[in-house]
Parts: structure tokens; sequence; C-alpha cells
């Protein structure tokens, strides 16, 4: 008899347990969000099979190869805390960026190509000095944005290298005095609505940083520009139209 | 009637405890010495979830190192081939294997191997991970040319493995994959951090005048451009340990990288070395080409050969590089002698 009542309030405590739960408990529903970075030659798009072939014309009429490509983005507004990713697109890493229990409802979803300034400090991301993305003291420190490697077919028919490397741009006129310019930007992709599992598309363009608004002349700027505080104004001004939102599901 | 049988269960299973507690021995977790600079400035080393360090790995690791046994007639250990007091190189083009035969690569020095995060090892990245890469020169005809099996029984044989492997492992059947874990865990303890640069980061010295610009000319798009792949004072690694065409030569007899990945845009790429100990680990490039620093110095200035995988990064390659001052050259190699750790190659935990 002892046991029955026992079994009986026990029954009782959960089933009021559940139900208060039920009403005092209601979670607004959340999603994984996942950010997936595809990158193209305009209307094509490109995987690291496409590297290392003379298979691209910029804008300027020249062929080239892309051999390696890395750039740095920070501040994905769709994370709470301060953050930086490196994707390596010929090593197909970091091009997809899961961000777990997001609530439900509009985010405007943009993120920084590069570093700002203030968060540009040398020497300071443990990953990106082993990944060997920094940027000399001369330069002013701090990290790439982007290297971008590859060959063109110069003036003279024959393959040279080119290093179509980002950073903040540095004027070295007077040496003891350096002058910096910002070049990192910020890409705003408009509001997204996440429901359930989202899959975002961000597309990088290759073909836009030789494009627009600088027709740029491999010829003349193929290597070294990392020092060159014109050259880094130019690829800044043509980064403005380089990413796109893609396909959102 | 029960309780008997229950005192008789209770002492059997009180003695069978007992004799099986005396064999289990726990080995006590080896704490890594991280130089400053590298917990400051890197992620985290690669230490293998199923091959942690021990105290008694790592010591039964380096007596394999510099056992002889691990050689088909008993004449070469690892260590002859990757000498402590040479960085871990023998200071040879090629080193010759137990019946003097050659190969056709430099031995690679050992330090820092735990920091290299794609661990992809040798030359040509052909073996991946640290304790992979162990087991192929013990087998290899023209080096230990040794039969795995046989090294075991001979280990297996000895007064003293059983006792060891079992302090380490937790077992005394010896195998080839236990033999390969104790070599990495002891390999994974070379460490070379204390270079009088890695002094003057850490504000103990000052460097001389053409250190400092040989640094300016490692550090310079313009000149050296050597920290692309070598490294810099954020990369204390002074390597990304990634494979590169360097421009050594037009066509390849050796593809290099290309022979293990079997793509023809890896042909002629080797992994960078790191910079560090450069005054004990001579002759330099995969094949010990160049005798002396100078002679890498004027190739990467004067010497570049154009091939179709060249790395984008050889600059001015029409003209054969760079071309760097007389003075650049030689604060260059100052700067780079500047990585030498006498520490490390004198360092009684690494020596036989």
């Amino acid at each position: 008899m002892r046991k029955k009542y026992c079994l009986l309030i026990l029954t009782f405590m959960l089933l009021t347990r559940c139900s208060e739960k039920k009403e005092c408990c209601v979670q607004p529903e959340q999603s994984t969000v996942t950010l997936n970075f595809t990158h193209h030659w305009n209307e094509l798009q490109i995987t690291p099979q496409d590297f290392n072939e003379i298979k691209f014309t910029n804008e300027n009429g020249e062929q080239l190869s892309i051999e390696k490509l890395r750039y740095l983005i920070s501040n994905i507004s769709l994370l709470d805390a301060k953050n930086h990713h490196l994707i390596d697109v010929g090593e197909n890493a970091g091009t997809s960026i899961t961000i777990p229990e997001l609530t439900d409802e509009s985010y405007t979803l943009s993120f920084r190509f590069g570093f700002s300034n203030e968060d540009n400090t040398d020497g300071t991301y443990q990953d990106l000095n082993s990944a060997s993305f920094s940027v000399p003291e001369m330069l002013g420190g701090g990290y790439h944005f982007m290297q971008f490697d590859g060959k063109y077919i110069d003036n003279n028919n024959e393959a040279s290298g080119f290093n179509y490397h980002t950073i903040r741009a540095v004027d070295r006129t007077d040496s003891d005095n350096l002058k910096f310019e910002d070049t990192s930007f910020e890409i705003n992709l408009g509001t997204i609505v996440v429901a359930n599992t989202t899959e975002i598309e961000i597309k990088m363009n290759l073909a836009e940083w030789f494009k627009n608004p600088n027709t740029w002349n491999l010829n003349e700027l193929n290597t070294v520009l990392m020092p060159n505080f014109e050259a880094q104004k130019m690829m800044r001004e043509n980064g403005e139209t380089v990413f796109s939102l893609g396909v959102v599901n | 009637m029960k309780k008997p049988y229950i005192y008789f269960f209770a002492f059997f299973l009180f003695t069978f405890c007992s004799s099986k507690e005396e064999e289990i021995y726990t080995p006590v977790p080896y704490s890594l010495k991280i130089p400053a600079l590298f917990a400051d400035k890197l992620i985290a080393p690669i230490i293998p979830a199923d091959n942690p360090l021990t105290e008694e790995g790592v010591a039964l690791g380096k007596k394999l190192f510099f056992d002889k046994k691990l050689s088909g007639d008993n004449t070469q250990a690892c260590a002859s081939c990757h000498s402590p007091k040479k960085a871990f190189t023998d200071q040879q083009q090629f080193s010759a294997g137990v019946q003097g035969e050659f190969g056709a690569r430099n031995t690679m020095p050992l330090f820092n191997l735990a920091w290299n995060f794609e661990e992809r090892f040798a030359w040509d990245g052909k073996e991946f991970g640290l304790e992979q890469q162990a087991l192929e020169p013990v087998s290899n005809p023209i080096e230990m040319h040794a039969n795995w099996n046989l090294v075991v029984q001979k280990l297996q044989e000895s007064t003293e493995y059983p006792t060891l492997f079992l302090r380490a492992f937790g077992t005394s059947e010896i195998d080839a994959k236990l033999v390969t874990k104790a070599i990495a865990q002891f390999e994974r303890t070379l460490i070379s951090g204390n270079s009088k640069f890695d002094k003057y980061l850490l504000g103990e010295t000052s460097l001389t005048q053409e250190e400092q610009n040989g640094f300016n000319v490692f550090m310079d798009e313009a000149k050296g451009d050597c920290f692309h792949c070598h490294g810099s004072n954020n990369n204390p690694l002074w390597t990304d340990n990634a494979f590169h065409n360097n421009g050594l030569d037009g066509t390849f007899q050796d593809l290099g990288f290309g022979a293990v990945t079997g793509d023809p845009n890896d042909n002629g790429k080797f992994k960078s070395p790191s910079i560090r100990n450069l005054a004990f680990t001579a002759p330099y490039m995969h094949d010990g080409r160049f005798a002396t620093l100078e002679e890498v110095i004027n190739h990467y200035s004067e010497g570049l050969q154009k091939s179709s995988t060249i790395d984008p990064l050889m600059k001015r390659v029409n003209e054969g590089g760079v071309h760097l001052s007389s003075q650049d050259k030689s604060d260059l190699k100052a700067f780079l002698l500047s990585l030498t750790d006498r520490e490390f190659i004198n360092n009684p935990n690494f020596q036989e």
C-alpha cells in the first residue's frame, strides 16, 4: 500500500514539474547559420582545381593564374564578440563558418575585409602568427588582409609572378614618421532572416580586384605592392565591389 | 553453507586485484618546456591524443633514438645521421646507409617539430605525422635497412626494453607502433628557441648594426622578402612548413612534393626549412647543393631558375633575382647566424 502511495506522489510531482516547465520556459527558436564563402571569376565559380593554370583574363586584358589565395575577414555581425577568420581558398580551409544557436529573427549581415586599425595590432593573434600572415614592422606591423599570388603573361609574353598583397596602407616618405591609412573596409550584405538552418553564400568575385574603379595593369603593378601606398589605396577601392550576397536558403 | 563460498570468492577477488595492481604503472606526464616567445606568439604544439608525452615515453624514445639495434646490422641509430651537436643533421650532402648507399636528399635537422601544424614531414612531405615518419628510415634499404619484425624481436629479447615499454605504455609487448610512438615523443621535446635573436626579441640583448640591417633585408619585400616563407619576429619557427619551388632548377630530376601529391603543379617543390641553427646544418637545400650560406644567398639574389612551378614570391626571375648589394648579403648572413642556438645543441637532455 505504501509503495502505491509513493508511486502516485512521484508521478504527480513529475507531471506538475513537466507542465510547469512548459509554461515557464518557452525559449525562442534558435538556428544554426553557415556562411559559405565561394570564389568566382565573374560568372565562373573557382575551386582549388582551377588554381595554377593561366586561364583567367583581367579587365586590362592580361591572362593570369591563381596560385595562392588567403584573406582575412573580421567582426562578422552575426557573432557577438570580436572575431576574425582566415580563409585559405587553395587549401579549402576556413571557407565555411558555422554560427550555432542564433535566435530566429532578422539580422544585418556585415563583416570587415581585413582588420580595422584598432584590431590590427602587431603579433597579438596566435593563429595568424602561426599562419605566417604578419606584416613587417617596417610597414607598421599588423597583418596581411589578403595574399593573392599567381602568374600573368607579361608584355614579353612570358609568365611572371604577381603578389597582390593587401595590408594597411603606409606612406614611408618619411621613414621616421610613417603615415597610415586604414584600407580595411566593411562589407554590408543587407538584411537576412534566420529561421531553421540557414545557409548563406558570400561570393568573392576575384575579377573585381583588377577592375573597378581602377583598371589594374599587372605589367606595372605586380610585386612589392605592400610598401606601395598608392597601390594599397587602389586595391582598397577595387575591393569595395568584390563581395556580394549569393544564395540564401 | 553459503558463507564459506562468499569468503573464498572474496579472497580470490582480492588476490587477483592486488596482483593486477602491481602490474599497472601510470607514467608521469611530461611537461614540455615551451619557450616564452613560442607560448606568446604561436598556437599550441601538436601532441596526438593517442600519444601524450610522458617522462617514461620520452626517456624510452631517447634511448631508442640512439640505439643501433634499430638498424639491420646494428651499426646505425637515428642519431647516426641526426647528431645533436649538429642540430640533428650530419653535415653531409647525402648520408650513407648501413650498406654504404647514399640517398638523394640532405638530412633534415630536427627541432620544433611539434609546431609543424600541417604535420607533413620530410623534404617532400611524404610522411604524415611524426610517428609515421619514424617508421620509414628503419626499413628503408638505403638507410637503416632493417626488418621491423627483427628490430622488435631484438628489443623484446633485451633485458631492459620490455620493462621500459611496460612503464611507458602499459605493456611489455613491443611492436613497431610503440617504438615510433616513443621516438616521436622524444622528438617533440627537441625545442630550439634560445638564440641571440630570441634574446633580442625578449629585450635581453641588442643586435649589431649588421644583424639589424640583415633582419631588415630579410623582412623587406623589395630586397630579401624571406619572411613570406621563413617566418618573422611574430613566427619564431622561422618557417611556414609549406612547400615551395624556390627556383633551384629549370627542369626537375627530383619532383619533390609533386611525386607525393601526383599533381604536376607541385613538381620541384620542397619544404621550407627553418632558418634556425644554420651554423650547424650545412650543406643547404633538399639536395645539399650549397656548401655555404653565401651560396644560398647568392642563389636567391642572382641564381633563380625559371620553371612553370616557380613560386610567384620569387622576384625578378628573368634577372636571376633581386641582386642584393654585397653589404646586404653580408648583413643578411649576420642576421641568419643570430638564430644560432648553442644551448640547443649542447642540451644534456638531447645527448646520448
